[in-house]
């Protein structure tokens, strides 16, 4: 099936708009020579476009949005344990993608000696008490020290986790085990896709909910919602700081396992510095979608995943597949000055 | 101070040509010892580190772009010193540089290619390449600057780290081939050990590869402290202790933020075009975060706040990773039998790392804290002037009052 | 001094209309006050009236919603609601300056003309030596560029700086302090050293924001005869805002009493003391 209508003619009627404008207002503009770079360059684009969409089968165009989805919903799963650790305890947790990374290699090395049915869950477990050990172990004890101070003890967690990680596979890419159902493959909207794909937005959406029910329902995500307002008074009104802000790096640290599972069926190749990039783009998500927001982070990476998969999709000839990963980081200055909030966040003021 | 710094590079000139006049020196001396590794990495990373602590110690920015800036001043250098003899071979995928000379044939074409006049030509290519490289991290410190800077504390790290990830982007971009030589690797550009005094057949008459990255570091970071020391040095500081009394005083924080943060940039530049020269090729692939990190790692180990407690950690580090802890790396049975358990590959950065979090967690003013190094003659004006009367504040005595602080701290507290 | 002869003096700061609102709270509502050059004048209120807010907006902390800052008869802050700020805006005066060019100028934009300010909480850099506190406000005005201050060719400047500071110090008793750290000083010193500080950046008009709070009733009374020192040693021009009614009373010239935003009461100490509603807006804490 090709492309054919609607989308062709849009990139068409744009182009023509372009040299509509530059032909019969020559004498209107007031930078010349901007207007014709402008114009040059709308029509280069214009023309790329339309080619590219001639091109490329609609069954190209929907296999791309639905990887993107996907990793969107692989980001969102990471996201949400920036956006939890970020809400409460104001602390961008780098070493986060870093467990994300050793729940993959964890993955490997389990499976390798167990089922699968039984490894996962275990995967799961040990990630949560990695979480659980990091925050004990390096956040705890610096509840009351300066931010930088913590954020400090985050990089250099990550710094220990990917060095171990080096140490332990040797510095070689480790190969994620096939999980036979979710690797097998199924045929969508005539495209050949892997049910991880189908399976993880789903997934995704499943899990916020329980996780928007918990904060909402319970004591506990009482206590979590209030702990994100107002750190000092809730630890005056009696809250359990402590067992709240493990809870969350509990749930974070669960997801970011599940997460692992989903990623790594997809991308089956770790490195040690496997889990930087995803972790970094996941935190980018949580701020566009506004920092502390579930929702939020979740939008922002389903967002995130599908532009980054569209850039990697674009014709190879046009060479932009390596922005891939800096469109990201453009895209979050870009909301940082314009929205510092992000898209659901509060704004914080200081007191003079 | 401009005193020690003469010392310091008269011994460094010495310990190199030592064993070229003295025969039997031991391994230690001979070009080939990891010491001179160790020495001029530690020259280059001291003065990235000391630019970063510029930033993030004395002005309290939290900045983590600092590869970015590094790989700006990496490629400046490297495009603009490739001898144009060399272009077409480094360039050879993108059939030669769009660059067709460099600085250093430049200087050549006027102080001639042979003799001394060939050397002048290097030296004022390389250093004209160099300063170069900082004025364009500068520049861009300053294009970047302008919407970050406003950002506060972690918003600002995660906005600069985003930034050097977009910078390693762009210059990997194989359409910009033809300058940036794509993904590959600029090289054949000279380096530290382009600045050996040879004879014509090239045998090696005096060494200065050492005395190099030594003498443009120790300029630089003198001219930090000076700048740290003086009334901006101040109006740095007031920023980073309080923004709100700052502004109050009358020191505009956009524009002493933007000061510092494009004076940090420049010598980062500056350190990044040394580290290509160390390395001997450019390659946007080295400047990743984690880069950064190890930077920021090492002026925490030093002390935030303390340009001697960065150079002092610099050199601990780089001696540790590069020389002192290699052991670790390499499988060891002992005379008895006895293999030693977990050494092999990669073990030397898990203890490394290890040890960064057990400073980071118990040590977390570093080994200097806020204090300077003193040196007898030297009268920069004293931070603590407490300390000042112990008098000898010498790194062996610093671990003490770093306790000492931390119990007064805990008192206050 | 009576309302008459006021109005026909100087104005060193006006206020005219100024309004302040967060959202859909006023903090401070159409305010407009004046405070001749040379005197010491007060602003008062009972906890949460909006003083603090009125100072911020005059220090450029704050952007008025709406409203006219003087200083020295030049406009130097003028804003009227914008945007979103005009669809919630719930004060008076909403057209008055509207079209107007408006001007917002950052804090250290205002401490250039010649505003300084002290704080309630208070704000010294608490790294620094009390002598280097003083020292860096001086930065402002100092003759300068980067570059001479690297390569060291503002010796001149950086030494009257310096020679300056210690005759500030010596003023204000603090030189034998002069190389401990700001915060260890008692809470007494820290506030004076605030003056000292806010003096340092050469001010036509110095803003005091509570300047008595935690001083005991000794310093409490020294601290009268300081502000009228240094009042006349630096031809300044005082506005405070006090929760100590005796000092009050003691020092100002001229008093504004401001509630809930929005000024209830102003005159000489005798009229505002004797004001009805001034007592009641104070029931409870009007012997303090």
């Amino acid at each position: 099936m090709k492309v054919s209508g609607a989308a062709v003619c849009a990139a068409d009627a744009v182009m023509l708009w372009y040299s509509h404008v530059n032909r019969y207002n020559p004498g209107n503009s007031r930078n010349p020579v901007w207007r014709s770079v402008l114009h040059d360059c709308g029509r280069a684009v214009c023309m790329r476009l339309t080619h590219a969409l001639e091109k490329n089968s609609m069954e190209y165009v929907i296999s791309v949005l639905l990887s993107g989805i996907s990793v969107g919903g692989q980001y969102a799963l990471i996201a949400i344990g920036y956006t939890l650790v970020y809400g409460i305890l104001r602390l961008i947790n780098f070493a986060h993608g870093d467990v994300f990374m050793v729940a993959g290699l964890m993955g490997i090395y389990f499976t390798a000696v167990m089922p699968i049915t039984l490894s996962i869950p275990l995967v799961i477990l040990v990630t949560v008490a990695l979480g659980f050990t990091i925050e004990r172990v390096a956040y705890k004890p610096l509840r009351d020290a300066p931010r930088m101070s913590v954020m400090i003890s985050a990089i250099g967690v990550s710094y220990l986790l990917q060095n171990s990680a080096t140490y332990i596979t040797g510095g070689q890419p480790m190969t994620y085990p096939t999980i036979p159902f979710l690797a097998s493959t199924i045929k969508v909207f005539g495209t050949h896709t892997k049910w991880v794909v189908i399976l993880t937005p789903l997934l995704v959406l499943l899990l916020v909910f329980l996780l928007t029910q918990l904060i909402d329902r319970t004591k506990i995500g009482m206590a979590m919602r209030a702990v994100s307002k107002d750190f000092e008074t809730s630890r005056l009104m009696g809250i359990k700081i402590n067992s709240v802000i493990s809870m969350t790096f509990i749930i974070g640290s669960a997801l970011a396992a599940v997460g692992s599972v989903l990623f790594f069926t997809n991308y089956p190749a770790i490195t040690p510095m496997a889990g930087a990039m995803p972790g970094l783009k996941a935190f980018v998500a949580a701020v566009f979608g506004g920092i502390g927001s579930i929702p939020g982070a979740v939008i922002g990476a389903f967002l995130i995943g599908i532009c980054e998969t569209i850039i990697k999709g674009l014709p190879s000839s046009w060479d932009v597949s390596v922005f891939s990963d800096a469109f990201t980081f453009a895209l979050l200055i870009v909301i940082l000055i314009l929205k510092p909030q992000g898209l659901f966040g509060e704004a914080a003021t200081d007191k003079v | 101070m401009a005193g020690y710094i003469c010392l310091l590079l008269l011994i460094v000139t010495i310990l190199e040509n030592l064993s070229m006049f003295i025969p039997g020196m031991p391994q230690v001396l001979q070009p080939t010892s990891p010491l001179f590794t160790v020495l001029k990495k530690g020259a280059v990373y001291s003065l990235v580190a000391v630019s970063m602590n510029l930033l993030n110690g004395f002005t309290g920015l939290f900045s983590l772009g600092q590869a970015g800036f590094m790989l700006l001043g990496a490629y400046t250098y490297a495009i603009l010193t490739v001898p144009a003899k060399m272009k077409d071979q480094v360039y050879y995928l993108f059939g030669g540089s769009l660059l067709k000379t460099s600085l250093v044939d430049i200087f050549g074409a006027v102080f001639g290619t042979e003799g001394v006049g060939r050397a002048i030509a290097m030296v004022l290519g390389v250093v004209l390449a160099i300063v170069l490289a900082g004025c364009v991290a500068a520049f861009f410190a300053y294009l970047i600057g302008l919407p970050v800077l406003r950002l506060k504390s972690d918003y600002l790290a995660i906005a600069t780290l985003g930034f050097a990830e977009i910078i390693r982007a762009i210059f990997q971009w194989q359409r910009l081939g033809p300058i940036t030589n794509g993904a590959n690797m600029i090289k054949g550009f000279p380096t530290f050990t382009s600045f050996n005094i040879t004879d014509s057949s090239g045998q090696v008459l005096f060494r200065l590869s050492t005395f190099v990255p030594f003498l443009v570091s120790s300029i630089c970071i003198l001219l930090i402290i000076l700048l740290i020391n003086s009334s901006y040095g101040r109006a740095f500081k007031s920023i980073r202790d309080d923004e709100i009394a700052s502004e109050a005083m009358g020191i505009s924080l956009s524009k002493h933020k933007m000061l510092a943060f494009v004076i940090s940039s420049f010598f980062s530049g500056m350190g990044g075009a040394l580290f290509a020269m160390y390395v001997a090729n450019a390659q946007a692939k080295a400047f990743t975060s984690v880069m950064t990190y190890e930077i920021l790692l090492i002026v925490v180990v030093g002390g935030i706040g303390s340009i001697s407690g960065s150079v002092i950690a610099t050199f601990l580090y780089v001696a540790c990773s590069e020389w002192w802890l290699r052991f670790l790396d390499s499988e060891m049975v002992l005379s008895s039998g006895f293999k030693v358990p977990l050494l092999r590959n990669g073990f030397r950065m898990v203890v490394f790392s290890v040890v960064i979090m057990v400073i980071v967690l118990f040590f977390s003013r570093g080994i200097m804290g806020d204090r300077e190094l003193r040196l007898p003659g030297i009268s920069a004006r004293p931070v603590r002037p407490k300390s000042a009367d112990k008098g000898k504040a010498a790194a062996n005595a610093a671990a003490q009052t770093v306790t000492e602080e931390k119990s007064s701290d805990e008192q206050e507290g | 001094m009576s309302a008459e002869t006021k109005k026909n003096q100087e104005s060193a700061l006006h206020l005219e209309n100024v309004t302040m609102q967060f959202g859909g709270v006023v903090s401070v509502n159409n305010l407009t006050l004046d405070v001749p050059k040379g005197k010491i004048i007060a602003l008062i209120g009972p906890n949460g009236a909006g003083k603090t807010t009125a100072f911020n907006c005059i220090t450029g902390v704050y952007q008025p919603t709406n409203g006219l800052i003087s200083f020295m008869s030049q406009p130097m802050v003028r804003t009227y609601p914008r945007g979103k700020d005009a669809k919630i805006y719930k004060g008076e005066h909403k057209d008055t300056y509207a079209g107007q060019p408006v001007l917002t100028p950052t804090p250290d934009q205002i401490t250039q003309l010649g505003i300084a300010r002290t704080f309630q909480n208070i704000r010294l850099w608490k790294s620094m030596t009390v002598f280097d506190n003083v020292l860096t406000a001086k930065h402002m005005r100092a003759k300068q560029n980067v570059f001479s201050a690297i390569l060291r060719t503002n010796m001149k400047e950086e030494k009257r700086m310096r020679e300056e500071t210690m005759d500030l110090l010596k003023e204000q008793g603090l030189e034998s302090f002069k190389d401990e750290l700001a915060t260890s000083l008692p809470y007494g010193l820290q506030r004076r050293l605030e003056i000292a500080r806010a003096l340092a950046t050469n001010p036509k008009l110095l803003l005091l924001d509570e300047p008595a709070a935690g001083m005991n009733p000794q310093e409490t009374f020294e601290l009268a005869d300081f502000v009228h020192e240094i009042r006349d040693k630096y031809d300044l021009t005082v506005f405070l805002i006090e929760h100590h009614m005796d000092l009050v009373m003691n020092i100002s010239d001229y008093i504004y009493v401001i509630d809930f935003g929005s000024e209830i009461s102003q005159g000489v100490p005798e009229v505002v003391q004797s004001d009805h509603k001034v007592i009641e807006a104070y029931l409870g804490i009007a012997e303090d």
